[in-house]
């Protein structure tokens, strides 16, 4: 089976992130990046299907230059290459220009299977897995927890608010993932050394075929037009249980008419 | 006045309502179900002016978003709003593409001339932005706004869709329903009280539930608290899990890592109990108690039973 997985390049969840003040998009120059966390079930469940039905597996990101750290950390963990689409004209890219691109790089790599996170830290937009399914005119499982691959038949269990669905489709699709599907492995010593040494295909925007005047600020369907931080909270009573803890604590939601 | 659609996914639901108070700021609401049994009269009790009924399908997501954008060509709405939600955002990305339009996800408030505004990076940060490229196209966060009713008296159309085939590539073959008994949705609830590692095992969440219970309110976990095999993924808050916004957040035996607050820091009110004085939760309680949970806990649900 060929997999293609999708692999973002966020700035790290566990740090300061903001917004450059000079054109709103999000500030990754100073930011320390890491791979999108959902994505790293991706490439897992991925690896776990080609260790069972053979094929091979190539990750494909969009992102400027500095990417090509997570794309190395991603191949550590086993697949075979990547892609990276890198060019000045995307940034400021939305999501609709962003999928744009990808599907264009998808139709070219003839995958059977393309996994993706179901969401990213950053935007955590949540989109990008549909409107690639969308364009590309294939099946979409996305959000899914469980992922059973028979031949071509693919069937999914996703987390529903009421309990869950069972999904099924044929190759070509789209699986998108939370983080409930597996565990993903650690990158081998082995696995580092050999990431250095595999192909990494560097796409500028006119090889994937889409026009500069479609993506980046000049495409853009959407505008930031301010941001502001919110003020941070502050810390308000603290007491120190002496045995009486829980009264003072419903004492204090009466005065704030919760109970 | 231009209509406004309000896609009600399944049934109709808390932020269901929210969507219809925001759409009669914007225009006229017009609800647009997937299945002739969602509650019509509670959409109109919300101010719907028009419903839409489309008929119900085994695929999964598609066929709902080729229905919108049909009623978004024939009927020049001023927006399209939905639901935060993984199908609401599914729906809403396949929307965006089709019509070759800008989406906004995430959004608190939406002003009259279509600018929305969103909370970002863990709700650290307040983003204003606007559509550029067609109609707003937003998914709207529950608890964003209270509902507020205004009676209307909708005219009800059936729509219908050709599908293409593109639409029918994904089977749903079970929905299965895991009961959650009568405790509200975690995303809509009001109160949410949370444990987390600090719980200590999935027998002592009953403390968790109790508390919950009786303040009304829903059952969160954290990260932890998930992976330790102590409550279901479902109920995970924060950024890999569900963001809430109650009116009051309880947190039991939760660090308050940036993670966990993620989803949960726009609360109104946050109570905390950990036995950690240093724990980074008590930076942002409104109410913080220093102590051991498994005093507290049943001290404040006897208390709560005294006065009730
Ligand atoms: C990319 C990424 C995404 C993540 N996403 C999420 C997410 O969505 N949600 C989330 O919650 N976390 C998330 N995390 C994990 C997060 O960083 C923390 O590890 C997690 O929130 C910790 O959970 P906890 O507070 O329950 O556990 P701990 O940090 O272990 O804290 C337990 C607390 O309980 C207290 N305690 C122990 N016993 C008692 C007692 N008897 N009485 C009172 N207090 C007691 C302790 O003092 C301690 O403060 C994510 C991490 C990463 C890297
Ligand atoms: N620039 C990108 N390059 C590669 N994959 C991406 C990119 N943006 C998003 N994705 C994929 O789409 C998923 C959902 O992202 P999003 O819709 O942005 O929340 C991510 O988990 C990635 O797998």
């Amino acid at each position: 089976m060929n997999i293609v997985v999708l692999v973002k390049q966020v700035p790290d969840s566990g740090a300061e992130r903001t917004l450059s003040s000079q054109d709103f998009t999000v500030e990754r120059a100073s930011a320390s990046n890491v791979i999108n966390e959902m994505d790293e079930y991706a490439i897992e469940e991925a690896l776990k299907i080609k260790e069972a039905h053979g094929g091979e597996v190539t990750v494909l990101t969009m992102g400027p230059a500095g990417a090509t750290e997570s794309i190395r950390k991603a191949l550590s963990m086993g697949p075979d290459k990547a892609v990276h689409i890198s060019d000045d004209a995307l940034h400021g890219s939305c999501a609709v220009a962003t999928s744009k691109v990808l599907a264009a790089a998808l139709g070219q790599l003839n995958a059977d299977l393309i996994l993706c996170g179901a969401e990213s830290t950053d935007g955590r937009v949540q989109v990008l897995p549909h409107m690639i399914a969308e364009r590309l005119g294939i099946a979409a499982l996305t959000g899914a927890r469980k992922l059973t691959v028979d031949g071509s038949q693919l069937t999914a269990e996703r987390q529903t608010d009421e309990g869950y669905e069972v999904v099924t489709a044929a190759t070509p699709a789209v699986v998108s993932v939370w983080d409930t599907i597996n565990e993903p492995r650690y990158p081998s010593f082995k696995g580092i050394m050999a990431a250095k040494k595999k192909p990494v295909q560097a796409l500028s925007l006119a090889e994937v075929g889409v026009d500069a005047g479609e993506v980046g600020f000049a495409g853009a369907t959407s505008q930031v037009l301010e941001y502001s931080k919110r003020p941070p909270r502050s810390a308000g009573t603290k007491i120190t249980d002496e045995g009486d803890g829980g009264s003072q604590l419903v004492a204090f939601l009466a005065t704030e008419k919760f109970v | 006045m231009a209509e406004v659609l309000v896609v009600v996914e399944g049934s109709v639901k808390k932020v269901t309502l929210e969507l219809l108070t925001i759409a009669r700021t914007l225009g006229s609401p017009s609800a647009v179900v997937f299945d002739s049994s969602v509650d019509q009269a509670k959409l109109a009790e919300y101010g719907a002016e028009k419903i839409y009924v489309a008929p119900a399908s085994d695929y999964l997501v598609a066929p709902k978003a080729t229905v919108v954008a049909q009623l978004v060509r024939e009927k020049q709405p001023a927006a399209v709003l939905l639901g935060s939600t993984q199908e609401g955002k599914e729906i809403a990305g396949r929307l965006a593409v089709k019509l070759d339009n800008g989406l906004l996800t995430d959004a608190v408030e939406v002003a009259a001339d279509g600018t929305a505004t969103q909370v970002a990076f863990a709700g650290s940060t307040i983003v204003k932005s606007k559509v550029t490229k067609g109609l707003p196209i937003v998914t709207i966060r529950p608890n964003s706004v209270t509902p507020s009713p205004q009676p209307a008296t909708p005219a009800v159309e059936d729509v219908t869709a050709e599908l293409s085939e593109a639409d029918k590539l994904t089977k749903v073959v079970e929905r299965v329903t895991e009961t959650k008994g009568s405790r509200p949705e975690l995303t809509e609830a009001g109160v949410v009280v949370s444990g987390g590692r600090g719980v200590g095992n999935a027998d002592n969440f009953k403390l968790v539930e109790e508390l919950a219970d009786l303040l009304g309110g829903a059952v969160g976990a954290s990260r932890a608290a998930v992976d330790s095999g102590y409550y279901p993924h479902q109920f995970q808050v924060g950024q890999t899990g569900k963001t809430v916004s109650p009116q009051l957040y309880v947190a039991l035996g939760i660090s308050g890592a940036i993670q966990h607050r993620a989803g949960m820091q726009t609360s109104k009110t946050i109570v905390a109990v950990n036995k950690d004085p240093e724990a980074p939760i008590f930076e942002l309680a409104d109410y913080g108690v220093v102590g051991d949970l498994f005093k507290v806990v049943p001290q404040a649900a006897d208390e709560i039973r005294k006065r009730k």
